[in-house]
């Protein structure tokens, strides 16, 4: 299978002053199958955001490689990706729909929008499509000409995801899509999700917060810890076996309404190293880990295949 | 159990007037927290469980109203007290945490201060010691290096700081009743526990009963030991954690637990609520608010809501419960 996106050490670094750098994220490589649904997770801080945003050539990558499909994506600036053709072959699901939506555009706008800037349509063909993508997201055709103010929480979220998909994008990266909406409604949404990747073959790059959602959503799962990455593989396997310290701490901090499955409660003491000028000999996970082993603070351990299909950095997975 | 309530409400209903009409968002809304347990109200949005809160604290918006009932504290009913006795109570004998830190936080005094302030105001401290005890309070709640952060100010911290920051000042007086208000939604799943767990060992060290609103049902369960159910401004179940999960009796509350995901082994197996939240400005409202959304409603469902026990401290509002 040859992957869809494919990044390669790719790094972005930002000047905080006094010739000092924050490490956002360092040195990142992974791919994306076609089709394939990759959870990202870590705690905020970790570089999700401004990964994903490099990703979606919002932002300039300091270093590294962004191929989607073959095509480098990381030389051109992130300006001029604007107009480019590959725009429309990368799309967002913002968070919080309602923050994200132009509240002076009605929902037809919102999704009229990205089809008139990338596929120059117009007039009845436009109304026609924007009509086609409210039916496909379950978007009630009479609730198109009305202001985000006027929509619920669900229904926003299906005019984020109409315009999403407006201009068939080979990879949708959705940022916590269902952070801001009630249990039954995140249902509706996910399964939405779901159906539409099937219909329209697309990948999703899945950052969430909610494990408990990743778990069901994703086939494969990496996890960033303070600008790397520090475990990946499949969904199952990951949480079924996690192997990182870091991972661990995270499953077994997802609340189990279930007493009898609560595994041993693990939790991290101290405060995350900072991102400014890291040492590049300190795990960055020393200081909190429960392991922190003298080679912890003398060697920075490196991504490496512990099983088929699973890596971790960590000397001691 | 013959453990005396720290807080009882009863009865309690609230209407909000607004432009397009009368809303009835609160009707008839009882539960009670014992002395040391920590109380779950959960619910979709717009169900009630902040408004009952405010409620209860006497904070809520000018154009809500309470029109009937009682949320008796410490012998007093705190619905009836006026605004000087409330103030004089609120962040000494019962205190909140809110659901967003940064903003709950005063973005321009430092936090240590902001901490002093509660403890000077009720008489926890004087001025002279106040920095003193506001650097023993984020001892208490774990903040590491505390002497250095009492002088920063909340832009400098995380969101898990400021949330603990939260903390120290609702727990500053030593408060007998807390009500937390979704207090980690926005923080990470590992910081979420460590905040949980902290509320929890503080609640248990002073014997505290902890109202805590939220709308995930696995959080709930994992730490609180009763949980209230609420959808529309009713109280639909009542039931120790365990239980509620184990045998859920009114259709709401199974509904809502098939919508969490957590349990489940794959998507499909999740399944929405149908219909939505009836229009709470509706003259007729039925009887039963979850009645048109409900597949086991029969015809005893227009009469007024029995309130069924089912055993120990398990409460359904329902015709045909489970």
């Amino acid at each position: 299978m040859t992957a869809l996106l494919d990044i390669a050490e790719l790094a972005k670094r930002f000047d905080v002053g006094n010739k000092r750098l924050l490490h956002a994220v360092d040195e990142v490589t992974f791919t994306i199958g076609r089709g394939e649904t990759v959870g990202l997770v870590g705690e905020s801080g970790c570089g999700k955001s401004t990964l994903v945003r490099l990703i979606n050539r919002l932002l300039d990558p300091t270093s590294g490689s962004i191929r989607l499909a073959g095509t480098e994506l990381a030389d051109m600036r992130a300006r001029a990706f604007a107009g480019n053709a590959n725009r429309a072959r990368i799309q967002m699901v913002f968070q919080d729909a309602g923050d994200s939506l132009n509240p002076r555009y009605t929902a037809a706008d919102a999704i009229a929008d990205p089809i008139r800037r990338l596929r120059k349509m117009s007039g009845a063909s436009l109304k026609s499509r924007v009509e086609a993508l409210a039916d496909m997201t379950g978007l009630p055709r009479e609730l198109l000409s009305r202001f985000p103010h006027q929509l619920s929480g669900g229904q926003k979220a299906r005019v984020g995801i109409a315009r999403a998909i407006a201009v068939e994008p080979e990879l949708l990266i959705l940022d916590e899509p269902t952070a801001a909406l009630d249990v039954s409604v995140q249902v509706v949404i996910l399964k939405l999700l779901q159906q539409l990747k099937h219909e329209l073959g697309m990948s999703y790059l899945f950052v969430s917060h909610d494990l408990n959602v990743v778990r069901l959503l994703c086939d494969r799962v990496l996890v960033m810890y303070l600008g790397k990455i520090v475990e990946s593989g499949p969904a199952a396997e990951l949480f079924a076996d996690p192997r990182h310290p870091y991972t661990r701490a995270l499953i077994s901090a997802i609340p189990q309404a279930d007493p009898d499955k609560r595994v041993g409660r693990l939790r991290l003491g101290g405060e995350p190293r900072s991102p400014i000028d890291p040492d590049p000999t300190v795990c960055r996970f020393y200081g909190r880990c429960p392991k922190g082993e003298p080679r912890c603070s003398a060697e920075m351990p490196v991504l490496r295949t512990v099983a088929p299909a699973r890596h971790v950095a960590c000397h001691f997975a | 159990m013959t453990a005396v309530p720290a807080l009882a409400v009863e009865e309690l209903s609230v209407e909000f007037r607004t432009r397009s009409g009368i809303v009835k968002v609160l009707d008839h809304v009882g539960f009670s927290v014992d002395k040391g347990e920590t109380v779950a109200l959960v619910g979709e949005s717009g169900s009630g469980k902040s408004v009952t809160a405010f409620a209860v604290m006497g904070i809520l918006d000018p154009a809500g109203k309470v029109t009937s009932g009682r949320a008796l504290f410490g012998g007093a009913d705190l619905l009836a007290l006026s605004e000087r006795d409330l103030a004089e109570q609120r962040g000494r004998e019962f205190s909140m945490i809110f659901q967003n830190p940064r903003t709950a936080l005063n973005p321009i005094r430092k936090v240590g201060q902001q901490i002093a302030d509660v403890l000077v105001r009720h008489g926890g401290a004087t001025r002279p010691d106040a920095p003193r005890a506001a650097v023993e309070m984020l001892k208490r709640v774990r903040i590491p290096d505390p002497e250095r952060r009492v002088e920063a100010y909340p832009f400098e911290l995380s969101g898990g700081m400021c949330q603990r920051i939260m903390i120290a000042i609702a727990l500053a007086c030593r408060p007998a009743l807390l009500i937390a208000d979704e207090p980690t939604t926005g923080l990470d799943v590992t910081t979420q526990a460590v905040i949980m767990d902290l509320i929890g060992e503080l609640a248990h060290e002073s014997g505290m009963a902890t109202i805590f609103i939220t709308h995930d049902l696995a959080l709930a369960a994992e730490y609180c030991d009763r949980i209230v159910v609420m959808h529309a401004g009713h109280v639909v179940e009542a039931a120790p954690a365990r239980e509620l999960f184990a045998h859920p009796r009114h259709p709401y509350s199974v509904k809502l637990l098939a919508a969490t995901p957590g349990e489940t082994a794959s998507l499909a197996e999740l399944a929405s609520i149908p219909g939505g939240l009836p229009d709470l400005r509706r003259p007729d409202l039925p009887a039963c608010r979850y009645s048109d959304r409900c597949e086991r409603r029969i015809d005893d469902c227009v009469k007024p809501l029995p309130n069924r026990s089912l055993g120990e401290r398990h409460i359904v509002s329902c015709w045909n419960p489970l």
